[in-house]
């Protein structure tokens, strides 16, 4: 990973907004999927496919190349789009999503598309993978870094505890857990449905250490996995700051886009749906055009 | 009479057979594994010893996880270490693994078709003192129903071992299934065992039944099969112990020359065996079935032959079943 100067800052973020835009098409043309989730983490994807990653898009399969698991799959429209841009697939092919036939399962399963790590949808099982891969990683002496994204929600599942107490038991400092904070879920906003808070406390009552972040700045986030890479001995969890529906401006911080795509429905403070999907791009080209 | 080509134990009738416990079988198998290849690795949840994983433990430190009392993070640790290349065998009671964490199970291992071997132990009544609650009754239901997996059911000590060592040859998920008590040896070290076939342990030339059975409870068939020849029955005794893919040729072949079947299982009757065969051969070949099993009810604590005489799985209700299922066929 190379330090972040000010061009490629822009160049990433112009990224970001390239994926979300896609994640907006893919959503129209499905009818059907997640929205303010895969949104809110265009940043993040895009640092980890455009800047941190050691990947190959063509060969997905090299034993070395870092994992990035996605626990909280139903996000996976921007792992499709960033894996899209980064030339793992064409871009023509996001528009299979959920469909028949297509590689692109509507919750994201390892054997249909190369370069998905796992299977994901099922809450709280990601970062127990993730261990499995980082234990094996240590057995066979290799360096490559295991990074698993969790949401919030899914720290409702107490499988989650499991593998927040078995990670730093094996001291595996070759694990970095980023945690979606967005606040919503399905049924509302997180801590009215379950309070989570004082999550970084109780990361570092487990024995992880932990690093708060605007998970839409490129560079503090960079930092803070530079930060994780040079930790050792135990596991980091990163506490990602995300706003749910990013860069749509109805969509932002409203639970109720959680699981719905645009132009679908009406929903309360939003566009009618025929003018969802047009707005919702209207909004991106204006962020598109500011960053150039 | 016993299958003269299968080296079966020939002292399995005398009042000292030996007796050896299904999870012994496992823990030696464990470790010849271990030794063989090193991307073998061993899980458990707090049960290292009763699932006989100790040993594996002990030499292999380094390949061995303990993840605490956490079937639902060990199953899925497991499938993480699956796709990095190793090769994972977790153990746990059968209630909890692959009960407890059964959707783990299916996301992570079966449907994320990773390489792990879920080890199943404490199975059926004959678990007894401990009660229902760890006498694993469903298992074997809640596993055929999973695409991608194959399911071993070792009927002695013997094949319990050879199919934990057949398990790591399979490139996919299996699940085995174990007991906690001592059961008897049937087989010899020159018996075959190959995955996926059916065994015929006790041959007559014309049997008016054929007994499906399978782990343990082959013995108890096997003493029925006995009982009625002394009574002029003849039947015979086919060992299970690939429960899936089903040896669906032998079973038709089986049931053409006899017309009848009996399945045996320690497990409930929906769903385990006798679902098996009844599918089998609703499809190929329409027959009367006797199923002997936990007749849709939960047990509870006792002493295993005790058990098995209550609920009707002995070695008398086998041999009723039998008879009953021979008069249904000529009604």
């Amino acid at each position: 990973m190379n330090d972040l100067d000010e061009k490629k800052i822009k160049d990433l973020e112009r990224r970001a907004n390239k994926i979300r835009q896609l994640i907006i098409e893919m959503l129209a043309e499905a009818k059907s999927g997640h929205s303010a989730g895969p949104l809110g983490m265009a940043d993040i994807f895009c640092a980890f496919y455009f800047h941190i990653l050691n990947h190959d898009p063509k060969n997905p399969d090299d034993p070395n190349r870092d994992r990035l698991v996605l626990s909280n799959g139903h996000i996976c429209p921007v792992r499709y789009a960033a894996m899209a841009l980064a030339g793992y697939f064409p871009t023509d092919e996001l528009a299979t999503l959920r469909k028949i036939d297509s590689r692109l399962q509507g919750h994201p399963h390892r054997s249909a598309l190369p370069g998905v790590e796992t299977t994901s949808g099922p809450l709280g099982e990601g970062l127990s993978q993730s261990i499995g891969m980082a234990i094996a990683a240590k057995m066979d002496g290799k360096n490559h870094r295991i990074y698993c994204i969790a949401s919030d929600g899914e720290h409702q599942e107490g499988n989650t505890w499991e593998a927040l107490m078995l990670a730093p038991k094996y001291k595996l400092d070759n694990l970095t857990l980023i945690l979606d904070r967005n606040n919503i879920q399905i049924d509302g906003d997180t801590e009215n449905v379950m309070p989570l808070e004082p999550v970084t406390s109780k990361y570092q009552a487990f024995g992880w250490e932990t690093i708060e972040v605007d998970g839409h700045n490129m560079r503090a986030f960079a930092d803070a996995i530079s930060q994780a890479q040079a930790t050792h001995d135990k596991p980091t969890a990163i506490v990602a700051h995300i706003i749910p529906g990013k860069g749509v401006s109805y969509m932002e911080n409203n639970y109720l886009w959680h699981g719905n795509p645009p132009g679908i429905a009406d929903v309360a403070g939003a566009p009618p749906k025929d003018e969802q999907v047009k707005v919702a791009l209207a909004d991106l080209k204006k962020i598109e055009a500011g960053l150039n | 009479m016993l299958n003269p080509k299968l080296y079966l134990n020939e002292k399995v009738f005398d009042s000292d057979c030996e007796m050896q416990t299904t999870r012994l079988g496992f823990g030696e198998g464990l470790v010849e594994l271990g030794k063989a290849d090193r991307d073998v690795v061993a899980l458990s949840a707090d049960l290292t010893e009763s699932t006989h994983c100790h040993k594996f433990a002990k030499e292999f430190p380094e390949r061995f996880i303990q993840c605490g009392v956490a079937e639902q993070n060990m199953a899925a640790v497991a499938a993480g270490l699956a796709v990095s290349g190793k090769i994972p065998f977790i153990a746990s009671y059968a209630t909890f693994s692959p009960g407890k964490n059964w959707e783990t199970v299916r996301t992570t291992i079966v449907y994320n078709d990773a390489n792990v071997k879920i080890a199943g132990h404490h199975s059926g009544i004959v678990t007894g003192p401990d009660g229902a609650t760890h006498q694993a009754t469903e298992d074997i239901a809640i596993m055929r129903a999973l695409p991608n997996v194959q399911i071993f059911i070792p009927c002695d000590a013997n094949q319990a071992k050879w199919a934990t060592l057949a398990a790591a040859k399979i490139r996919g998920p299996v699940y085995i299934r174990f007991t906690r008590d001592k059961t008897a040896v049937m087989t010899s070290e020159k018996t075959p065992f190959e995955p996926g076939k059916i065994d015929v342990y006790w041959e007559s030339e014309r049997p008016k039944a054929t007994i499906f059975a399978t782990g343990y409870m082959v013995y108890h068939a096997l003493l029925a099969a006995k009982k009625l020849k002394e009574e002029k029955i003849d039947v015979e005794v086919s060992n299970v112990s690939t429960i899936k893919p089903l040896d669906v040729e032998a079973v038709v072949k089986q049931v053409k020359k006899s017309g009848a079947a009996v399945t045996v299982e320690d497990h409930q009757v929906m769903g385990g065996l006798g679902g098996a065969i009844a599918e089998t051969l609703a499809k190929h070949k329409p027959t009367p079935i006797e199923f002997i099993g936990l007749q849709d009810t939960f047990a509870e604590s006792g002493k295993p032959q005790e058990l098995l005489e209550k609920y009707k799985m002995g070695k008398d209700a086998i041999a009723a079943a039998v008879k009953k299922v021979i008069a249904r066929k000529t009604s």
